[in-house]
């Protein structure tokens, strides 16, 4: 069928001078200015726009607008193909290239096609039912290519997004005349107003008729300076009147495109009174193959002839349940287009002006639809049986009734009512902060539906309760309970391909909550989300299981109203600032040495310093074996850092620590591990005493912030007699370290205070002096196992202290070592890194604390949990040591130890494992069941596979009198 | 998103707030039986009416502080500091 343009003064969006060449499935086409793809492809007479969910039917255009079920095509090609578009939104711009989605080779000759041949034996929950043995897994990949939509790009998507925040007195979600008359009075009334509208037009239904009121009001709101947004679709209202829209802002599709566009606005918009605007949904009717294309609803034909000067056809029949029809066929007719007949259900329905002379045959339904890919005619006959009579007509219209868009005020949690000589859902009352105006309030005379919205648009502007809906005008329509008899499928929902069958097989199957039918047979899901098939749907459902409408219920509606694009939610939270890294404060100055970066938790840290030629873990091993013969750099900036003082500060600490920090003399230093209330270990570091009141805490890098977290809450929630106060100065101070045999013959060649020498510092103390006048606190301690020192310091004067004492490296034959080789020697320690070799169950006596905790007097944290009679457990997984038996497997972290290869119970896990180089031969650490007895036992370890002996041995493995450290 | 009253801050989106769920929970001594703690650790009321709870502005001052807010409309009664007694208790 050829497809034609009306003469003017149809066409009222679209401007005939400017024309615009655009591509369906490779097919060059032109269109107007102001065209939708839908509107363009009507008009070029293009009807077959796509194949369907599962039975590959032929499609076509069905609406006019969001709630489109068919007409969804993937746009563009490349890293900017976006799949499943609504071709009935999307504008028409100059080289647009859009292709038809779940079809192969072409939507005219589809392959996928023969499954619909079959369809009588693909009713609802036929593929769950059949394809269960072996496994729905083997079957399901083949079955998800064959059903489907769209294809999602392979590419990263070039454009980018953004979030802007707003806030407004009165927020009106629609501009038909509704809306717009509630915006006007709202800014009339002195409040801050804004207007979202879908479209890329203000005045909805009957702006398309150039309508003089409609035209005025947005006028009027534009100079009352209302702000207006077009194309932005508010998709959700959420918790305390937040409502949520996507604004499009490129020229989606266009061939002149920049590389890359801002291409969506995420809006969220804290709003005082939300009024939602958003107009109804027509009802389509059942009939036998009510999906052909040629098929539509009544009032999406009038969109395109009044709108966009588009006759979707010469000759219409118009399948009635509603008086509305008589409206559209007066309407179409006025424009020269053909009303084959008005074939309405209801008995005695009475025609109204206009439609008179035009053939109208009441207690009358559809029995057939002929043509497959486009309507050629109709098959009518009475309810009750009878003469049949074929009908030529090329067109196929819906006019079955309204849905009111009842979404926003059900999202905020409005309740709704049934009217039932209407056959509609509308809101019952008002939803916490939502009114509902115009049709989707129910009100449809269009009078009663201007004043209302204004009468509600001034009370919300001024805190005033809004009046009540006069809910009324959209005239009589029968909720129809049964379908119709007569050969073909009669579709419920056209996008998912449910028919009338499979509710009734759900129905009889004793699917009863209108919840499971939805899930069954998938009605109401997929990009539409059932805007034009939900109500038939349970209407049905009551039919066949004995409910009115109200009783049987809507499904719930949750946000979002329509599709939204993960880039929108994104926004700008992609690539590098998805999360971005911290950075030490010599990061050039490692970069410049060799450092090989990698991302430790929040940090990007050198792993380690390979030369030209070596490995990752060759480097770590010559690090370390440098670090323990000579000496070695370290940054150890990130480590957490906080300050606690005050005069209950060491009353604080022995609270939350399992060492005593009390007893500390100004200056000590001592390990503390830190639990939760549930006795679990959580973090770990070394706290040291800088003065009576006043404390140095170290936290794992990892645990900084939840430290922190939890110091402030255990202060201001539960020990709120105490006068402490918590700084953190992580970022105030970096830390360089210095490890080795040789680490204060080091210092001591950059002009660092005698007194910090190990003969006049212990092992575990701390002194705040200076380094060439500036303040440093310097902690003797260790990691590594070796003779260590933290030196603490300005933050940016780190990368001084480092270019200073690297100068001397050479001399020392000392080296640079990353967090690699920091890991190989704690491991030979058998130090513990908490939430590598520690879990959500371990706690402090698994790991070698449980002196500590018996020996100290003061309460703390955690402790009554440690006395429960599963802390106690001799059965416990406990801290080992592990080496192969053969001495040169390396034990694989998060290999199970088991008597047996799986499945079986595991006695334990590998932790961390390393290649040490001190004993040359690999170690590891293990959580195993009563590990503590069990030295010098055999055990196995199982990974993928393999199986591998290792002997459980005590640790440490190196250095077991701590000589060195202590030095 | 709900909004919330920092008493310090004011009017705050809640995604700049943490919950940390029920407050005015009393901490058992060292001597309580082991039901007597489990019940503190792990045993809450989930109301589907007012509930106490207690927040802290994460993303801004760092305050604790009480709230009593409804568990299905979000309505919230009541915002006071951490010392504070529920309202309506005396």
């Amino acid at each position: 069928m050829a497809g034609r343009r009306l003469e003017a003064p149809a066409g009222a969006w679209i401007d005939r001078s400017r024309s615009v060449g655009f591509s369906f499935n490779g097919r060059p086409l032109t269109g107007f200015r102001g065209d939708t793809l839908a509107s363009a492809l009507l008009a070029n007479g293009v009807r077959l726009v796509g194949r369907s969910f599962k039975l590959h039917r032929p499609r076509g255009i069905f609406s006019c607008g969001i709630e489109e079920p068919c007409a969804v095509v993937d746009l563009g090609r490349g890293a900017r193909r976006t799949p499943n578009v609504r071709a009935t939104l999307l504008p028409l711009v100059e080289g647009l290239e859009a292709v038809s989605v779940n079809c192969w080779p072409s939507v005219g000759f589809d392959l996928g096609a023969l499954t619909g041949a079959c369809a009588a034996f693909l009713p609802a929950g036929f593929y769950y039912k059949t394809f269960m043995w072996p496994s729905w897994h083997v079957f399901e990949p083949a079955i998800r290519r064959m059903a489907g939509l769209g294809q999602a790009p392979r590419l990263p998507d070039p454009d980018h997004y953004e979030e802007k925040a707003a806030d407004a007195d009165v927020l009106v979600v629609g501009s038909g005349i509704a809306g717009l008359a509630a915006a006007v009075a709202a800014a009339h009334a002195g409040a801050r107003t804004m207007l979202l509208a879908g479209s890329a037009r203000l005045g909805g239904a009957l702006g398309a008729r150039a309508d003089y009121e409609v035209g005025e009001l947005a006028a009027t709101a534009r100079q009352l300076g209302v702000d207006v947004r077009l194309r932005t679709l508010a998709f959700g209202v959420y918790d305390h009147n937040l409502v949520c829209a996507v604004e499009s802002l490129s020229s989606e599709g266009a061939a002149d495109l920049p590389e890359c566009v801002l291409r969506e606005r995420l809006w969220k918009i804290r709003a005082r009174a939300v009024i939602a605007a958003a107009g109804a949904f027509e009802r389509p009717l059942l009939f036998p193959n009510n999906d052909r294309p040629g098929v539509m609803l009544a009032g999406a034909a009038v969109k395109y002839a009044f709108g966009f000067g588009v006759a979707c056809g010469e000759r219409a029949v118009i399948a009635a349940n509603s008086d509305s029809a008589y409206e559209v066929a007066a309407l179409l007719a006025a424009l020269g287009i053909g009303i084959a007949a008005i074939v309405d259900r209801r008995e005695g329905a009475a025609p109204i002006a206009g439609a008179a002379g035009l053939r109208v045959m009441t207690g009358a339904a559809l029995r057939a639809v002929h043509g497959a890919r486009s309507v050629r005619g109709c098959t009518v006959a009475s309810l009750e049986g009878g003469r049949r009579e074929r009908i030529y007509c090329d067109l196929v219209l819906n006019a079955g009734g309204y849905a009111p868009a009842v979404h926003l005020h059900s999202q905020a949690g409005g309740k709704l009512r049934w009217v039932p000589e209407s056959a509609m859902f509308v809101p019952d009352g008002t939803a916490p902060g939502v009114a509902s105006v115009g049709a989707c309030a129910g009100v449809f005379a269009r009078g009663a539906a201007a004043s209302h919205a204004a009468e509600v648009g001034a009370a919300l502007a001024q805190g005033r309760a809004p009046p009540a809906a006069p809910v009324g005008g959209a005239g009589r329509s029968d909720a129809v309970t049964r379908a119709p008899s007569g050969r073909g499928k009669q579709f419920v929902d056209v996008q998912n391909d449910v028919t009338a069958a499979d509710v009734a097989l759900a129905a009889r199957e004793s699917y009863r909550s209108v919840e499971h039918l939805k899930r069954y047979t998938t009605t109401g899901m997929g990009t539409d989300q059932g805007k034009t098939s939900n109500i038939n749907a349970l209407i049905l459902m009551g039919g066949y299981t004995g409910q009115d409408p109200p009783e049987v219920g809507t499904t719930r509606f949750r946000p979002p109203f329509a599709p939204v694009t993960l880039g929108a939610i994104a926004g700008r939270r992609v690539g590098r600032l998805y999360r971005p890294l911290k950075r030490l404060p010599a990061h050039d100055w490692h970069a410049a040495r060799g450092a090989l970066f990698e991302t430790f938790g929040d940090w990007s840290r050198p792993a380690a310093y390979p030369q030209a030629g070596e490995t990752l873990e060759a480097a770590a091993q010559r690090e370390a074996g440098t670090v323990r013969k000579r000496a070695g750099l370290f940054d150890g900036s990130p480590l957490g850092k906080l300050e606690v003082f005050g005069p209950d500060a060491a009353r604080f600490l022995d609270l939350m620590y399992v060492g005593t920090m009390s007893t500390l003399e100004t200056g000590q230093a001592r390990y503390g591990a830190l639990l939760n209330e549930n006795g679990i270990l959580v973090d770990d570091g070394i706290v040291a005493r800088l003065a009576e009141q006043r404390f140095w805490v170290n936290t794992t890098t990892a645990g900084f912030e939840r430290t922190l977290a939890s110091f402030e809450e255990w202060l201001q929630c539960e020990f709120v007699d105490l006068k402490v106060a918590v700084t953190p100065v992580t970022s105030r101070w970096g830390n360089v370290t210095v490890a080795g045999p040789l680490a204060w013959e080091w210092l001591a060649k950059v002009g660092f205070d005698a007194a910090l020498a190990p003969a006049a510092m212990a092992h575990m103390t701390m002194r705040e002096t200076q380094w060439e006048s500036a303040p440093v606190r310097v902690l003797r301690a260790s990691f590594s196992g070796e003779l260590g020192y933290e030196v603490n310091l300005p933050v940016d004067l780190a990368e001084g202290l480092f270019e200073r004492l690297w100068s001397h490296a050479e001399e020392l034959g000392a080296v640079l070592y990353g967090i690699e080789a920091l890991e190989v020697m704690r491991v030979e320690k058998g130090y513990i890194h908490i939430g590598t070799d520690t879990d959500g169950t371990t706690l402090p006596g698994d790991v070698g604390f449980a002196r500590g905790i018996e020996r100290k007097a003061a309460p703390f944290v955690g402790r009554r949990s440690l006395l429960r009679p599963a802390a106690r457990d001799p059965g416990r997984l406990q801290l080992v040591g592990l080496v192969p038996v053969d001495g040169q497997t390396l034990l694989p972290v998060g290999g199970q130890i088991a008597p047996n290869p799986p499945p079986t119970l595991s006695e334990g896990h590998v932790t961390s494992s390393h290649l040490s180089p001190e004993l040359a031969m690999p170690i590891a650490l293990a959580m195993l069941k009563d590990g503590s007895q069990r030295t010098g036992e055999e055990v196995r370890v199982h990974h993928l596979g393999t199986s591998i002996a290792a002997r459980v041995t005590q640790l440490p493995f190196v250095d077991a009198s701590g000589a060195r450290v202590h030095g | 998103m709900m909004q919330l009253k920092c008493p310090w801050c004011g009017m705050r989106d809640e995604s700049e707030f943490v919950c940390g769920g029920t407050t005015h929970l009393a901490r058992p001594p060292l001597t309580a039986t082991d039901a007597e703690w489990a019940e503190y650790l792990f045993f809450r009321d989930n109301p589907k009416d007012v509930h106490l709870e207690r927040w802290r502005h994460a993303y801004g001052c760092g305050q604790w502080f009480n709230l009593a807010r409804h568990t299905v409309t979000h309505e919230v009664s009541s915002v006071y500091a951490m010392t504070e007694r529920p309202p309506g208790s005396g």
